[in-house]
């Protein structure tokens, strides 16, 4: 076991977490916002909107990520539109690229998982909210989202363990988070065992701190499902 | 209680209205022209047989169900529709509606509480955000209800710590808090094991007796009897037979009244 | 668009000959790659399902391990550091000299050892759902337990798991597009030589996503389908892997 050669790793991969958790905030917290709205499209009862999004929500889960990834990075060059456009300032740059493919993939699956969980709400209960003279925004605002997100949560919290997981990708295209760090590493060592350990640990402690995380808030807002105190 | 007689001389625009009321699912006529009035202070209660359409009737009455053709009118207000294509109607005026439904409380079979909330907020939520009264009101009033129906301890439970019979009690407090003209019970002791139903028809009867109106589709015949001053049975969507409970269950003069009545009174 | 045919077909400035290799290549990788997945699933689900306890640990540790970390981090470890694992075996082994792994080696390794945590859990839960009247019924009739896991237990799995399986493979699939970092020409590495080549990058990969998504929706259809054959009643809450 070489510690020193271990810890002298460690040091080196542990520069490259305020990316990953960078990468890695921006896209899911923008994620959400665009799956939310997704989602609530497809509930709109418009026909040609609801089409679109079941249409978006196919192309990004049945593409790999990386494909979508060089679409942006790579394939928006080909246009000069785009290029003397004020948008070129950002899609020139490796990590806009990467939180706009990381945003736009877990926008897709988010707002599958938000679609469940509005389903999942009693109708019973928003019967009642009806009978009672409220409907559209109150409704929604006051009884449909609070329940929803509850029944969400649980598989949400597995989308952002995903996405601190895919924010590998980006090392693909330069981006120095851990794993491009750890790529480069061994590259140059050669000791690929010890390197894998040092990042695979990283994204085990990362994932934990997050599925704690979750379990807490689920916990906080969770108090209507367990038993009463006395 | 008053009888719709004495009020109808009176000349007072009766709570409840609803007017020839037909309403179909798919082929099936679950309603075919239904009538009924109720004046401030009627208790009526509605039996028949599953299916007969006592709930849908009910249910029509705050647009929880749209009626195909006919009317409603809470306190002479029709509730204004309009068509929709494909021989469809729907309510003109969804504010309208929204506004008529806040006078209008209604019990369900299954309660139907906000499992989100707390028993207090589930009875304060609509008279801060549909009412807009300021909170402080709202939280003493509804403590004071809560109190008349009994559970003033489980104000800060939530529901599914309650048994059934104080959720239901607990859905009638969220009725009251919003100071209804009248109250809409659609079978609120159906779901409830059989020693629960007293406390919540204890409840109910209280309410009969300080004047409130109250329509409640029922299969509590002995209830019914009781605290109702006008009963209407349903069968096969058409009303057969209605009139003084004393009537309805003691002399009814209609046949498939009579047969409905043997098989459920013991 | 005449010249967007020109561009993927089959002409002589056509790209299509290639594509289509390497979409075949693609599906050939990924098969490899679902069935080590199988192979390691398998293992982990019968060490988890076992009574011991040391097999129970390895069997979570192998799960949450290869879970948690990222796929392009195991195809990293096994693209530069198998060769010299399968040097140091073949030495261990009496082999002197390099053994190299080729790239479709890698990729099929390191996408099935990944894909194999995920199967562990489809498996396992799927064996659990099957009624323990039935094993009992089995055993009452005189079975052996070779002959019961044969004809009882194997195609309840199997039936019980197809859902899961199928988003499995589904998410096989478009790992696979993560191998052309070893220099494997499937799919997405054709479109990249192509884009280089042609300077037309967008082209190419808006092809290579199409091709993509109707390899994921005939696999989707072919899934369905079989479910459809095989299950009537219960099944599991599908196992979701990207």
């Amino acid at each position: 076991m070489d510690w020193v050669f271990l810890l002298d790793t460690l040091h080196q991969l542990l520069e490259g977490v305020p990316l990953t958790l960078e990468l890695a905030a921006c896209s899911i917290g923008a994620g959400a916002l665009l799956a939310l709205a997704l989602a609530l499209l497809r509930q709109s009862g418009v026909a040609p909107v609801a089409w679109f999004v079941r249409g978006y929500v196919f192309a990004f889960r049945g593409s790999p990520l990386l494909v979508q990834l060089f679409l942006i990075y790579y394939g928006l060059s080909q246009f000069p539109e785009i290029r003397h456009s004020f948008l070129w300032v950002f899609l020139r740059q490796p990590f806009w690229c990467a939180i706009l493919a990381l945003t736009l993939n877990t926008a897709a699956y988010g707002s599958e998982v938000i679609r469940g969980g509005l389903q999942a709400v009693p109708p019973g209960q928003i019967e009642a909210a009806r009978a009672c003279g409220m409907s559209g925004f109150l409704l929604f605002r006051r009884i449909i989202l609070p329940v929803a997100l509850r029944q969400a949560l649980p598989a949400y919290g597995n989308e952002i363990i995903i996405m601190v997981k895919t924010t590998s990708l980006a090392s693909i295209v330069t981006l120095m988070e851990v794993t491009g760090i750890a790529a480069r590493l061994i590259s140059e060592t050669f000791r690929a065992f010890e390197v894998f350990t040092c990042a695979g640990a990283i994204y085990l402690v990362l994932n934990f701190l997050i599925a704690r995380g979750v379990g807490l808030v689920e916990y906080r807002l969770s108090s209507h499902l367990r038993p009463a105190q006395s | 209680m008053s009888s719709t007689l004495d009020q109808a001389s009176l000349g007072t625009r009766p709570t409840i209205e609803i007017r020839d009321l037909h309403k179909r699912f798919g082929a099936l006529e679950v309603l075919k022209g239904v009538s009924l009035e109720a004046r401030d202070g009627d208790v009526i209660s509605i039996i028949g047989s599953s299916g007969s359409g006592k709930s849908t009737m009910l249910r029509c009455i705050n647009l929880l169900e749209t009626p195909d053709s006919g009317e409603v009118a809470i306190n002479g207000e029709t509730i204004r529709m309009r068509g929709r294509g494909g021989g469809r109607v729907e309510p003109a005026d969804r504010a309208q509606v929204d506004r008529i439904r806040s006078r209008l409380g209604m019990v369900f079979q299954s309660f139907n509480l906000w499992s989100h909330m707390t028993i207090l907020e589930n009875v304060i939520e609509a008279p801060i955000h549909v009412l807009k009264r300021p909170r402080a009101d709202c939280v003493a009033e509804a403590e004071a209800i809560l109190a008349r129906v009994g559970i003033a301890e489980k104000r800060h439970h939530y529901p599914a710590h309650l048994s059934g019979g104080q959720q239901q009690r607990a859905a009638i407090a969220r009725a009251l808090a919003m100071q209804p003209q009248a109250i809409l019970f659609d079978e609120p002791t159906s779901a409830l094991d059989p020693e629960l139903v007293g406390e919540v028809l204890r409840v109910m009867r209280s309410l009969a007796e300080e004047g409130r109106t109250m329509l409640i589709v029922t299969h509590e015949m002995g209830f019914a009897r009781d605290v109702s001053n006008h009963t209407i049975f349903l069968d096969q969507g058409r009303i057969e037979e209605q009139g003084p409970p004393s009537q309805v269950f003691g002399e009814p003069r209609s046949e498939r009244c009579r047969r409905f009545l043997s098989g459920h009174l013991k | 668009m005449s010249s967007y045919f020109a561009l993927i077909g089959f002409g002589p400035t056509g790209w299509g000959l290639q594509l289509l290799q390497a979409s075949l290549m693609t599906l050939a990788v990924a098969c490899a790659g679902f069935l080590f997945g199988l192979a390691f699933g398998a293992i982990g689900a019968w060490a988890k399902l076992s009574g011991s306890r040391i097999a129970r640990a390895a069997s979570d540790a192998y799960t949450t391990v290869l879970r948690g970390v990222p796929d392009l981090l195991v195809i990293y470890l096994f693209y530069f550091g198998g060769s010299a694992v399968i040097t140091g075996l073949g030495r261990w082994l009496g082999e002197e000299g390099f053994i190299g792994l080729n790239s479709f080696l890698v990729g099929a390794l390191a996408v099935g050892i990944v894909s194999g945590a995920y199967q562990t859990e489809a498996l396992r839960g799927a064996y659990r759902m099957i009624p323990r009247g039935e094993l009992e019924a089995a055993r009452a009739v005189g079975m052996g337990r070779a002959l019961m896991f044969h004809r009882i237990v194997i195609p309840q799995v199997l039936r019980f798991a197809l859902p899961s399986m199928g988003n499995i493979w589904q998410a096989v699939l478009k790992e696979s597009a993560l191998i052309s970092v070893t220099g494997l020409v499937e799919l997405l590495r054709e479109t990249h030589l192509a884009a280089g080549a042609t300077r037309q990058p967008f082209t190419f990969y808006m092809t290579g996503a199409v091709i993509y998504l109707v390899l994921t929706t005939l696999s989707g259809v072919l899934f369905q389908g079989a479910e459809r054959r095989t299950t009537r009643s219960v099944r599991l809450p599908p196992v979701a892997m990207r």
